[in-house]
Protein backbone atom coordinates (compact mmCIF):
# COMPACT_ATOMS: atom_id res chain seq x y z
CA UNK A 1 0.00 0.00 0.00
CA UNK A 2 1.41 3.55 -0.77
CA UNK A 3 0.22 6.68 0.40
CA UNK A 4 -0.03 9.76 -2.24
CA UNK A 5 0.25 12.99 -1.41
CA UNK A 6 -0.04 15.63 -4.17
CA UNK A 7 -0.33 19.51 -3.44
CA UNK A 8 -1.62 21.37 -6.33
CA UNK A 9 -3.38 24.77 -7.42
CA UNK A 10 -6.89 25.27 -5.81
CA UNK A 11 -8.50 25.71 -9.19
CA UNK A 12 -7.12 22.47 -10.72
CA UNK A 13 -8.78 20.40 -7.86
CA UNK A 14 -11.84 19.44 -9.81
CA UNK A 15 -9.95 18.40 -13.21
CA UNK A 16 -7.86 16.12 -10.96
CA UNK A 17 -11.11 14.51 -9.77
CA UNK A 18 -11.99 14.16 -12.64
CA UNK A 19 -8.87 12.09 -13.98
CA UNK A 20 -8.78 10.43 -10.39
CA UNK A 21 -12.57 9.00 -11.01
CA UNK A 22 -12.03 7.89 -14.61
CA UNK A 23 -9.18 5.44 -13.46
CA UNK A 24 -11.53 3.85 -10.64
CA UNK A 25 -10.08 6.12 -7.24
CA UNK A 26 -12.89 5.92 -5.17
CA UNK A 27 -11.68 8.20 -2.44
CA UNK A 28 -9.68 10.92 -1.11
CA UNK A 29 -9.34 13.39 1.34
CA UNK A 30 -8.16 16.99 0.61
CA UNK A 31 -7.34 20.12 3.22
CA UNK A 32 -7.06 23.56 1.59
CA UNK A 33 -2.98 24.10 2.60
CA UNK A 34 -0.74 27.03 2.56
CA UNK A 35 2.72 27.31 1.69
CA UNK A 36 5.77 27.92 -0.94
CA UNK A 37 8.18 26.10 -3.58
CA UNK A 38 10.20 27.87 -6.11
CA UNK A 39 7.21 29.68 -7.04
CA UNK A 40 7.92 31.87 -3.49
CA UNK A 41 5.50 34.29 -2.89
CA UNK A 42 4.19 37.41 -4.58
CA UNK A 43 3.88 41.31 -3.75
CA UNK A 44 0.66 42.73 -2.87
CA UNK A 45 -0.28 46.40 -2.19
CA UNK A 46 -2.43 47.49 0.45
CA UNK A 47 -2.99 51.94 1.23
CA UNK A 48 0.26 52.83 -1.03
CA UNK A 49 2.97 50.10 0.39
CA UNK A 50 3.74 46.64 -1.14
CA UNK A 51 4.50 43.85 0.80
CA UNK A 52 5.22 40.18 0.12
CA UNK A 53 2.40 36.91 0.21
CA UNK A 54 4.67 34.26 1.14
CA UNK A 55 2.57 31.57 1.42
CA UNK A 56 0.31 30.98 -0.99
CA UNK A 57 -3.04 29.03 -1.22
CA UNK A 58 -2.79 25.44 -2.16
CA UNK A 59 -4.94 22.00 -2.06
CA UNK A 60 -3.51 19.17 -0.97
CA UNK A 61 -4.56 15.96 -1.69
CA UNK A 62 -3.89 12.29 0.02
CA UNK A 63 -4.66 9.24 -1.53
CA UNK A 64 -4.00 5.36 -0.33
CA UNK A 65 -3.77 3.32 -3.18
CA UNK A 66 -2.61 -0.27 -3.69
CA UNK A 67 0.78 -0.78 -4.68
CA UNK A 68 0.50 -1.29 -8.29
CA UNK A 69 -1.72 1.44 -9.02
CA UNK A 70 0.39 3.99 -8.24
CA UNK A 71 2.03 5.05 -11.29
CA UNK A 72 -1.54 5.25 -12.72
CA UNK A 73 -2.41 7.75 -10.29
CA UNK A 74 0.47 10.11 -10.50
CA UNK A 75 -0.26 10.43 -13.78
CA UNK A 76 -3.77 10.99 -13.40
CA UNK A 77 -2.88 13.86 -10.79
CA UNK A 78 -0.31 15.46 -13.17
CA UNK A 79 -2.43 15.13 -16.18
CA UNK A 80 -5.36 16.89 -13.70
CA UNK A 81 -2.96 19.40 -12.44
CA UNK A 82 -0.73 21.05 -14.73
CA UNK A 83 -1.17 24.17 -16.32
CA UNK A 84 3.25 24.35 -17.22
CA UNK A 85 3.60 27.51 -15.24
CA UNK A 86 5.17 27.64 -11.80
CA UNK A 87 2.98 26.91 -8.73
CA UNK A 88 2.06 23.31 -10.29
CA UNK A 89 3.03 21.63 -7.18
CA UNK A 90 4.32 18.63 -6.60
CA UNK A 91 3.36 14.42 -5.62
CA UNK A 92 4.86 12.58 -2.84
CA UNK A 93 4.64 8.98 -2.27
CA UNK A 94 5.38 7.29 0.67
CA UNK A 95 4.83 3.17 2.33
CA UNK A 96 1.58 2.98 3.76
CA UNK A 97 2.00 0.66 7.02
CA UNK A 98 -1.42 -0.32 7.47
CA UNK A 99 -5.22 0.81 6.60
CA UNK A 100 -8.57 0.14 8.48
CA UNK A 101 -11.81 0.59 7.86
CA UNK A 102 -13.00 1.54 11.03
CA UNK A 103 -16.99 0.67 10.48
CA UNK A 104 -15.98 -3.18 9.63
CA UNK A 105 -12.37 -3.33 11.23
CA UNK A 106 -11.04 -4.58 7.87
CA UNK A 107 -7.47 -4.31 7.75
CA UNK A 108 -4.91 -3.87 4.91
CA UNK A 109 -5.47 -3.92 1.23
CA UNK A 110 -9.03 -4.31 1.81
CA UNK A 111 -9.85 -1.65 3.61
CA UNK A 112 -8.27 0.57 1.12
CA UNK B 1 -23.22 77.70 7.67
CA UNK B 2 -24.11 81.23 8.45
CA UNK B 3 -26.10 81.59 12.11
CA UNK B 4 -27.95 84.17 13.26
CA UNK B 5 -29.87 82.67 16.70
CA UNK B 6 -32.22 85.35 18.63
CA UNK B 7 -31.41 85.45 22.24
CA UNK B 8 -33.65 82.60 23.24
CA UNK B 9 -32.66 81.41 26.66
CA UNK B 10 -30.99 84.17 27.46
CA UNK B 11 -27.34 85.40 27.75
CA UNK B 12 -26.19 83.48 31.46
CA UNK B 13 -22.41 83.59 30.45
CA UNK B 14 -20.36 81.29 32.31
CA UNK B 15 -17.02 82.86 33.33
CA UNK B 16 -14.81 79.71 33.08
CA UNK B 17 -12.65 78.39 30.16
CA UNK B 18 -10.44 75.54 30.05
CA UNK B 19 -7.50 76.68 28.91
CA UNK B 20 -7.18 79.61 29.92
CA UNK B 21 -7.93 81.46 26.96
CA UNK B 22 -10.90 83.85 28.16
CA UNK B 23 -12.19 86.94 26.51
CA UNK B 24 -16.34 87.48 27.13
CA UNK B 25 -17.84 89.88 25.12
CA UNK B 26 -21.79 90.19 26.61
CA UNK B 27 -23.54 91.50 23.65
CA UNK B 28 -26.65 90.09 23.52
CA UNK B 29 -28.84 90.28 20.29
CA UNK B 30 -31.80 92.53 20.46
CA UNK B 31 -34.73 91.32 18.28
CA UNK B 32 -34.59 90.90 14.36
CA UNK B 33 -36.58 92.22 12.39
CA UNK B 34 -38.83 89.02 12.52
CA UNK B 35 -42.36 88.45 11.73
CA UNK B 36 -44.45 88.40 14.70
CA UNK B 37 -48.05 86.45 14.98
CA UNK B 38 -50.13 86.90 17.87
CA UNK B 39 -49.95 82.96 18.55
CA UNK B 40 -49.32 79.61 16.84
CA UNK B 41 -52.41 79.23 15.15
CA UNK B 42 -52.44 83.14 13.58
CA UNK B 43 -48.18 81.90 12.17
CA UNK B 44 -50.62 79.02 10.84
CA UNK B 45 -53.03 80.72 9.07
CA UNK B 46 -50.12 83.18 7.71
CA UNK B 47 -49.18 83.26 4.04
CA UNK B 48 -45.64 82.14 4.84
CA UNK B 49 -46.33 78.88 6.32
CA UNK B 50 -46.65 76.77 3.24
CA UNK B 51 -42.58 78.21 2.94
CA UNK B 52 -41.92 77.40 6.45
CA UNK B 53 -42.93 73.88 6.31
CA UNK B 54 -40.93 73.36 3.48
CA UNK B 55 -37.87 74.19 4.21
CA UNK B 56 -38.62 72.92 7.75
CA UNK B 57 -38.47 69.72 6.09
CA UNK B 58 -35.78 70.01 4.10
CA UNK B 59 -33.89 70.75 7.30
CA UNK B 60 -34.91 67.48 8.88
CA UNK B 61 -34.58 65.22 5.88
CA UNK B 62 -31.19 66.65 5.84
CA UNK B 63 -30.38 66.10 9.96
CA UNK B 64 -31.79 62.34 8.84
CA UNK B 65 -29.28 62.50 6.14
CA UNK B 66 -26.33 63.33 8.00
CA UNK B 67 -27.36 60.94 11.22
CA UNK B 68 -26.84 58.03 8.40
CA UNK B 69 -23.18 59.52 8.11
CA UNK B 70 -22.64 57.77 11.73
CA UNK B 71 -23.36 54.40 9.62
CA UNK B 72 -21.22 55.08 6.80
CA UNK B 73 -18.11 55.70 9.62
CA UNK B 74 -18.76 52.48 11.10
CA UNK B 75 -19.04 50.21 8.02
CA UNK B 76 -15.77 52.63 6.82
CA UNK B 77 -14.09 51.87 10.32
CA UNK B 78 -14.92 48.24 9.99
CA UNK B 79 -13.97 47.33 6.81
CA UNK B 80 -10.32 48.62 7.10
CA UNK B 81 -9.36 47.08 9.92
CA UNK B 82 -9.00 43.60 11.33
CA UNK B 83 -12.06 41.29 11.81
CA UNK B 84 -10.91 40.81 15.27
CA UNK B 85 -11.53 44.64 16.49
CA UNK B 86 -14.85 44.56 14.58
CA UNK B 87 -16.91 44.81 17.44
CA UNK B 88 -15.38 47.10 19.59
CA UNK B 89 -15.24 49.36 16.30
CA UNK B 90 -18.69 49.24 16.44
CA UNK B 91 -19.59 49.26 19.84
CA UNK B 92 -17.23 52.86 19.43
CA UNK B 93 -19.32 53.96 16.58
CA UNK B 94 -22.67 52.98 18.44
CA UNK B 95 -21.69 55.03 21.55
CA UNK B 96 -20.42 58.33 19.84
CA UNK B 97 -23.41 59.30 17.79
CA UNK B 98 -25.23 58.96 21.22
CA UNK B 99 -23.25 60.70 23.37
CA UNK B 100 -23.11 63.27 20.46
CA UNK B 101 -26.66 63.64 20.85
CA UNK B 102 -27.06 63.91 24.84
CA UNK B 103 -24.48 66.36 25.01
CA UNK B 104 -25.34 68.28 22.73
CA UNK B 105 -28.36 69.20 24.48
CA UNK B 106 -27.18 69.12 28.06
CA UNK B 107 -24.63 71.83 27.42
CA UNK B 108 -22.94 72.21 23.13
CA UNK B 109 -25.95 73.33 21.65
CA UNK B 110 -25.61 76.73 23.76
CA UNK B 111 -22.28 76.21 24.20
CA UNK B 112 -21.85 76.45 20.55
CA UNK B 113 -24.98 79.18 19.78
CA UNK B 114 -24.93 81.05 22.86
CA UNK B 115 -26.52 84.45 21.42
CA UNK B 116 -23.65 86.44 22.02
CA UNK B 117 -21.86 88.27 19.20
CA UNK B 118 -18.13 87.74 18.27
CA UNK B 119 -16.72 86.16 21.52
CA UNK B 120 -13.97 83.68 22.11
CA UNK B 121 -16.75 81.67 25.04
CA UNK B 122 -19.78 81.57 25.42
CA UNK B 123 -22.55 79.77 27.23
CA UNK B 124 -26.42 80.14 27.49
CA UNK B 125 -27.37 77.45 29.96
CA UNK B 126 -27.87 73.83 30.47
CA UNK B 127 -30.50 71.91 28.67
CA UNK B 128 -32.20 72.62 25.39
CA UNK B 129 -36.46 73.89 26.00
CA UNK B 130 -38.51 75.79 23.66
CA UNK B 131 -40.58 78.27 26.03
CA UNK B 132 -42.76 80.68 23.40
CA UNK B 133 -43.96 78.41 20.09
CA UNK B 134 -44.56 81.33 18.27
CA UNK B 135 -40.87 82.65 19.12
CA UNK B 136 -39.38 78.92 18.74
CA UNK B 137 -41.48 77.08 16.30
CA UNK B 138 -42.44 79.79 13.38
CA UNK B 139 -40.29 81.64 11.50
CA UNK B 140 -40.01 84.66 13.78
CA UNK B 141 -37.07 82.53 15.04
CA UNK B 142 -35.42 81.72 11.39
CA UNK B 143 -37.13 81.72 8.14
CA UNK B 144 -35.62 77.97 7.57
CA UNK B 145 -36.23 75.80 10.42
CA UNK B 146 -37.87 75.64 14.08
CA UNK B 147 -35.80 75.46 17.48
CA UNK B 148 -36.40 71.50 17.72
CA UNK B 149 -34.74 71.55 13.52
CA UNK B 150 -31.65 74.06 14.37
CA UNK B 151 -31.01 71.76 17.76
CA UNK B 152 -31.49 68.42 15.74
CA UNK B 153 -29.36 69.27 12.59
CA UNK B 154 -26.64 70.93 15.21
CA UNK B 155 -26.52 67.75 16.83
CA UNK B 156 -26.10 64.96 14.16
CA UNK B 157 -22.80 67.36 12.99
CA UNK B 158 -21.61 67.58 16.25
CA UNK B 159 -21.18 63.66 16.91
CA UNK B 160 -19.24 64.11 13.76
CA UNK B 161 -15.87 65.50 14.91
CA UNK B 162 -15.62 62.61 17.47
CA UNK B 163 -16.21 59.51 15.24
CA UNK B 164 -13.30 60.93 13.06
CA UNK B 165 -11.09 60.17 15.85
CA UNK B 166 -12.19 56.97 16.29
CA UNK B 167 -11.23 56.09 12.84
CA UNK B 168 -7.24 56.85 13.59
CA UNK B 169 -7.21 55.18 17.04
CA UNK B 170 -8.86 51.76 16.00
CA UNK B 171 -7.51 48.45 16.88
CA UNK B 172 -5.36 49.80 20.14
CA UNK B 173 -7.06 52.24 22.11
CA UNK B 174 -9.12 51.32 25.23
CA UNK B 175 -12.37 51.50 25.42
CA UNK B 176 -13.38 53.45 28.22
CA UNK B 177 -10.80 56.05 28.09
CA UNK B 178 -11.44 57.05 24.66
CA UNK B 179 -15.23 57.17 25.73
CA UNK B 180 -14.61 59.75 28.58
CA UNK B 181 -12.23 61.68 25.47
CA UNK B 182 -14.87 61.52 22.90
CA UNK B 183 -17.68 63.22 25.17
CA UNK B 184 -15.54 65.79 26.51
CA UNK B 185 -14.22 66.50 22.95
CA UNK B 186 -17.73 66.90 21.59
CA UNK B 187 -19.53 68.37 24.84
CA UNK B 188 -17.34 71.41 25.31
CA UNK B 189 -14.01 71.03 22.60
CA UNK B 190 -16.24 71.11 19.40
CA UNK B 191 -18.77 73.37 20.51
CA UNK B 192 -16.17 76.16 21.48
CA UNK B 193 -14.52 76.81 18.25
CA UNK B 194 -18.06 76.02 16.63
CA UNK B 195 -18.80 79.08 18.54
CA UNK B 196 -16.23 81.21 17.14
CA UNK B 197 -17.63 80.90 13.48
CA UNK B 198 -21.11 79.90 13.29
CA UNK B 199 -22.14 81.01 16.66
CA UNK B 200 -21.60 84.39 15.54
CA UNK B 201 -18.28 84.42 17.34
CA UNK B 202 -14.82 86.22 17.10
CA UNK B 203 -14.07 84.55 13.16
CA UNK B 204 -17.40 85.30 11.90
CA UNK B 205 -17.40 89.33 13.03
CA UNK B 206 -13.93 90.14 11.57
CA UNK B 207 -13.14 92.64 8.87
CA UNK B 208 -13.35 89.97 6.12
CA UNK B 209 -14.87 86.95 8.42
CA UNK B 210 -13.73 83.65 8.33
CA UNK B 211 -15.83 81.47 6.07
CA UNK B 212 -16.50 77.74 6.50
CA UNK B 213 -20.03 77.05 5.08
CA UNK B 214 -20.39 73.54 6.07
CA UNK B 215 -17.51 72.49 7.97
CA UNK B 216 -13.82 71.40 6.59
CA UNK B 217 -12.37 73.01 9.22
CA UNK B 218 -15.44 73.14 12.13
CA UNK B 219 -16.12 69.53 11.55
CA UNK B 220 -13.46 67.75 9.84
CA UNK B 221 -10.12 69.14 10.59
CA UNK B 222 -11.73 69.64 14.11
CA UNK B 223 -11.92 65.74 14.78
CA UNK B 224 -8.68 65.35 12.33
CA UNK B 225 -7.13 67.32 14.91
CA UNK B 226 -8.06 65.11 17.32
CA UNK B 227 -7.14 61.99 15.25
CA UNK B 228 -3.79 63.25 14.97
CA UNK B 229 -3.28 63.84 18.88
CA UNK B 230 -4.70 60.37 19.35
CA UNK B 231 -2.08 58.62 17.23
CA UNK B 232 1.10 60.32 18.64
CA UNK B 233 0.00 59.73 21.70
CA UNK B 234 -0.76 55.32 21.36
CA UNK B 235 1.86 54.78 19.05
CA UNK B 236 1.05 52.57 16.12
CA UNK B 237 0.23 48.96 16.14
CA UNK B 238 1.85 46.06 16.74
CA UNK B 239 3.19 44.54 14.17
CA UNK B 240 2.67 48.07 11.49
CA UNK B 241 6.45 48.48 11.87
CA UNK B 242 9.57 45.78 12.09
CA UNK B 243 12.35 46.30 15.00
CA UNK B 244 14.39 47.77 11.82
CA UNK B 245 11.69 50.33 10.89
CA UNK B 246 10.85 48.29 7.66
CA UNK B 247 6.92 49.33 7.61
CA UNK B 248 4.07 46.69 6.97
CA UNK B 249 0.68 47.69 6.42
CA UNK B 250 -2.22 45.62 8.36
CA UNK B 251 -4.90 44.70 6.22
CA UNK B 252 -8.24 45.55 6.46
CA UNK B 253 -10.67 42.62 6.31
CA UNK B 254 -13.58 43.97 4.56
CA UNK B 255 -13.59 46.10 1.38
CA UNK B 256 -16.96 45.65 1.00
CA UNK B 257 -18.13 47.14 4.12
CA UNK B 258 -15.26 49.86 3.37
CA UNK B 259 -16.90 50.52 -0.31
CA UNK B 260 -21.06 50.26 1.74
CA UNK B 261 -18.98 53.21 4.49
CA UNK B 262 -18.17 55.89 1.53
CA UNK B 263 -21.48 55.86 -0.45
CA UNK B 264 -23.41 55.77 2.71
CA UNK B 265 -20.88 58.91 3.59
CA UNK B 266 -21.40 60.23 0.39
CA UNK B 267 -24.53 59.96 0.52
CA UNK B 268 -25.19 61.65 4.01
CA UNK B 269 -23.51 64.18 2.54
CA UNK B 270 -26.20 65.43 0.68
CA UNK B 271 -27.67 66.48 4.15
CA UNK B 272 -24.49 67.53 5.19
CA UNK B 273 -23.57 70.08 3.10
CA UNK B 274 -27.21 70.25 1.48
CA UNK B 275 -28.62 70.99 4.39
CA UNK B 276 -25.96 73.95 5.38
CA UNK B 277 -27.64 76.20 3.60
CA UNK B 278 -30.28 76.39 6.36
CA UNK B 279 -33.40 76.66 4.05
CA UNK B 280 -34.71 74.73 1.12
CA UNK B 281 -33.93 77.79 -1.03
CA UNK B 282 -33.84 76.03 -4.49
CA UNK B 283 -30.86 77.97 -5.92
CA UNK B 284 -28.24 77.37 -3.55
CA UNK B 285 -29.16 73.86 -2.16
CA UNK B 286 -29.18 72.64 -5.78
CA UNK B 287 -25.93 74.45 -6.37
CA UNK B 288 -24.57 72.64 -3.53
CA UNK B 289 -25.44 69.10 -4.32
CA UNK B 290 -23.65 69.99 -7.87
CA UNK B 291 -20.95 70.89 -5.75
CA UNK B 292 -20.63 68.83 -3.54
CA UNK B 293 -20.64 65.34 -6.22
CA UNK B 294 -18.69 67.02 -8.58
CA UNK B 295 -15.67 67.66 -6.14
CA UNK B 296 -16.38 63.89 -4.65
CA UNK B 297 -15.67 62.77 -8.26
CA UNK B 298 -13.00 64.27 -8.96
CA UNK B 299 -11.22 63.45 -5.74
CA UNK B 300 -11.75 59.81 -7.30
CA UNK B 301 -10.11 60.10 -10.06
CA UNK B 302 -7.73 62.56 -7.66
CA UNK B 303 -6.56 59.93 -6.28
CA UNK B 304 -6.86 57.23 -8.71
CA UNK B 305 -4.22 59.21 -10.89
CA UNK B 306 -2.09 60.09 -7.79
CA UNK B 307 -2.44 55.92 -6.53
CA UNK B 308 -1.46 55.16 -10.54
CA UNK B 309 1.67 57.05 -10.21
CA UNK B 310 2.72 56.45 -6.84
CA UNK B 311 2.41 52.52 -5.96
CA UNK B 312 1.68 51.54 -10.22
CA UNK B 313 -1.35 50.25 -9.11
CA UNK B 314 -4.91 51.49 -8.87
CA UNK B 315 -5.53 51.00 -4.68
CA UNK B 316 -9.08 50.78 -3.96
CA UNK B 317 -9.20 52.14 -0.56
CA UNK B 318 -6.97 55.17 -1.14
CA UNK B 319 -9.85 55.80 -4.17
CA UNK B 320 -12.19 55.75 -1.03
CA UNK B 321 -10.23 57.75 1.12
CA UNK B 322 -10.00 60.34 -2.62
CA UNK B 323 -14.17 60.31 -2.56
CA UNK B 324 -13.74 61.14 0.90
CA UNK B 325 -11.03 63.85 0.52
CA UNK B 326 -12.84 65.17 -2.44
CA UNK B 327 -16.39 65.78 0.11
CA UNK B 328 -14.20 67.05 2.86
CA UNK B 329 -12.81 69.87 0.16
CA UNK B 330 -15.63 71.34 -1.15
CA UNK B 331 -17.54 71.54 2.47
CA UNK B 332 -15.98 74.99 3.07
CA UNK B 333 -16.90 76.44 0.24
CA UNK B 334 -19.52 75.10 -1.02
CA UNK B 335 -22.19 77.19 -2.00
CA UNK B 336 -19.43 79.17 -3.18
CA UNK B 337 -17.76 77.38 -6.00
CA UNK B 338 -18.66 76.72 -10.14
CA UNK B 339 -18.51 73.64 -11.32
CA UNK B 340 -15.07 74.21 -12.62
CA UNK B 341 -13.63 75.25 -8.84
CA UNK B 342 -14.90 72.20 -7.31
CA UNK B 343 -13.38 69.77 -9.94
CA UNK B 344 -10.07 71.28 -8.36
CA UNK B 345 -10.93 71.58 -5.76
CA UNK B 346 -11.59 67.65 -5.39
CA UNK B 347 -8.75 66.53 -7.92
CA UNK B 348 -6.20 68.50 -5.76
CA UNK B 349 -7.77 67.12 -2.37
CA UNK B 350 -7.66 63.20 -4.46
CA UNK B 351 -3.80 63.39 -5.10
CA UNK B 352 -3.12 65.23 -1.62
CA UNK B 353 -4.84 62.35 0.06
CA UNK B 354 -2.92 59.72 -1.01
CA UNK B 355 0.11 61.86 -0.68
CA UNK B 356 -0.39 62.10 3.03
CA UNK B 357 -1.69 58.58 3.83
CA UNK B 358 2.27 57.64 2.36
CA UNK B 359 3.66 60.47 4.44
CA UNK B 360 1.66 59.72 7.86
CA UNK B 361 2.95 55.97 7.56
CA UNK B 362 6.60 57.24 6.79
CA UNK B 363 6.48 59.41 9.88
CA UNK B 364 5.13 56.62 11.42
CA UNK B 365 1.92 57.99 12.75
CA UNK B 366 -0.08 54.82 12.20
CA UNK B 367 -4.01 55.80 11.51
CA UNK B 368 -5.90 52.39 10.19
CA UNK B 369 -8.16 54.39 8.24
CA UNK B 370 -6.54 57.55 6.85
CA UNK B 371 -8.85 59.62 9.14
CA UNK B 372 -5.86 62.67 9.07
CA UNK B 373 -5.26 62.26 5.61
CA UNK B 374 -9.01 63.14 4.97
CA UNK B 375 -10.44 65.22 7.48
CA UNK B 376 -7.40 67.29 8.68
CA UNK B 377 -5.10 67.42 5.62
CA UNK B 378 -8.19 67.95 3.23
CA UNK B 379 -9.76 69.85 5.86
CA UNK B 380 -7.41 72.26 5.62
CA UNK B 381 -6.91 72.35 2.03
CA UNK B 382 -10.80 73.07 1.28
CA UNK B 383 -11.05 76.00 3.92
CA UNK B 384 -7.99 77.11 2.33
CA UNK B 385 -9.40 76.86 -1.25
CA UNK B 386 -12.37 79.82 -0.26
CA UNK B 387 -9.73 82.13 -0.43
CA UNK B 388 -7.97 80.81 -4.05
CA UNK B 389 -11.10 79.52 -5.75
CA UNK B 390 -14.93 80.64 -6.05
CA UNK B 391 -16.99 83.64 -5.25
CA UNK B 392 -15.13 85.11 -2.21
CA UNK B 393 -11.11 84.46 -3.65
CA UNK B 394 -8.94 87.02 -2.35
CA UNK B 395 -5.85 87.97 -0.33
CA UNK B 396 -7.92 89.44 2.53
CA UNK B 397 -10.32 85.93 2.38
CA UNK B 398 -7.44 83.91 2.45
CA UNK B 399 -5.81 85.25 5.16
CA UNK B 400 -9.25 85.18 7.19
CA UNK B 401 -9.12 81.25 6.02
CA UNK B 402 -5.30 81.06 7.21
CA UNK B 403 -6.72 82.84 10.71
CA UNK B 404 -9.31 80.36 11.29
CA UNK B 405 -7.43 77.25 10.71
CA UNK B 406 -4.54 78.29 12.63
CA UNK B 407 -6.87 79.67 15.94
CA UNK B 408 -9.08 76.54 15.57
CA UNK B 409 -5.94 74.21 14.77
CA UNK B 410 -4.10 75.08 17.98
CA UNK B 411 -7.00 75.34 20.30
CA UNK B 412 -8.03 71.59 18.94
CA UNK B 413 -5.02 70.14 19.08
CA UNK B 414 -4.05 71.28 22.43
CA UNK B 415 -7.28 70.53 23.99
CA UNK B 416 -7.17 66.56 22.60
CA UNK B 417 -3.20 66.53 23.09
CA UNK B 418 -3.73 67.34 27.13
CA UNK B 419 -7.10 65.29 27.08
CA UNK B 420 -5.25 62.16 25.85
CA UNK B 421 -1.98 63.32 27.77
CA UNK B 422 -4.24 63.31 31.39
CA UNK B 423 -5.98 60.07 30.14
CA UNK B 424 -2.61 58.54 29.45
CA UNK B 425 -1.00 59.65 32.67
CA UNK B 426 -4.02 58.29 34.63
CA UNK B 427 -6.05 55.37 33.50
CA UNK B 428 -3.83 54.57 30.03
CA UNK B 429 -5.13 55.20 26.70
CA UNK B 430 -3.68 51.63 25.05
CA UNK B 431 -4.53 47.81 25.75
CA UNK B 432 -2.20 45.41 26.82
CA UNK B 433 -0.14 44.03 24.03
CA UNK B 434 -1.72 40.20 24.68
CA UNK B 435 -5.13 42.40 24.53
CA UNK B 436 -3.89 44.16 21.31
CA UNK B 437 -2.73 40.81 19.48
CA UNK B 438 -5.59 38.71 20.62
CA UNK B 439 -8.19 41.28 19.72
CA UNK B 440 -10.63 43.93 21.30
CA UNK B 441 -13.44 42.41 20.61
CA UNK B 442 -12.57 39.81 23.63
CA UNK B 443 -10.84 41.66 25.79
CA UNK B 444 -12.44 44.82 25.98
CA UNK B 445 -16.46 43.12 25.40
CA UNK B 446 -16.05 39.26 25.99
CA UNK B 447 -17.63 39.42 22.07
CA UNK B 448 -17.12 37.98 18.89
CA UNK B 449 -18.10 39.50 15.21
CA UNK B 450 -17.68 36.75 13.13
CA UNK B 451 -18.27 33.66 16.11
CA UNK B 452 -18.50 31.19 13.61
CA UNK B 453 -17.09 32.40 10.23
CA UNK B 454 -13.63 33.43 10.20
CA UNK B 455 -12.22 35.27 7.22
CA UNK B 456 -8.95 35.26 8.88
CA UNK B 457 -7.06 35.17 12.17
CA UNK B 458 -3.82 37.07 11.94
Amino acid sequence: MKLITAIIKPFKLEEVKGALAEIGVEGMTVTEVKGFGRQKGHTEIYRGSEYTVDFLPKVKIEIAVQADLVTKVIDAIVRGARTGKIGDGKVFVTSLEETVRIRTDERGEAAL
Amino acid sequence: MKHNPPNLIGTTPAGLFLLGILVLIAAPLGAQDAPAYADYEAFQASAGYGLFTTNNLWMMIAAALVFIMHLGFATLETGLTRSKNTVNILYKNTLIPCIGILTYAICGFNLMYPGVEGGWFAFAGFGVSVGDSVASLTDAYNPGYTYWTDFLFQAMFAATAATIVSGAVAERVKLGPFLVFATLFVAVCYPITGYWKWGNGWLNVMETPFYDFAGSTLVHSVGGWGALAGAILLGPRIGKYSADGKMNPILGHSMPLATIGVFLLWLGWFGFNGGSVLSADPSLVSLTLVTTCIAASAGAVGSMLASLVIVKKPDLSLTLNGVLAGLVGITAGADQMAVMSATIIGLVAGVLVVISVVFFDRIKIDDPVGAISVHLVCGIWGTLAVGLLGAKAGMSQLIAQVTGVAAIGIFTFLFAFILFFILKKTVGIRVSSEEEIGGLDIGEHGNEAYPDFHPSRN
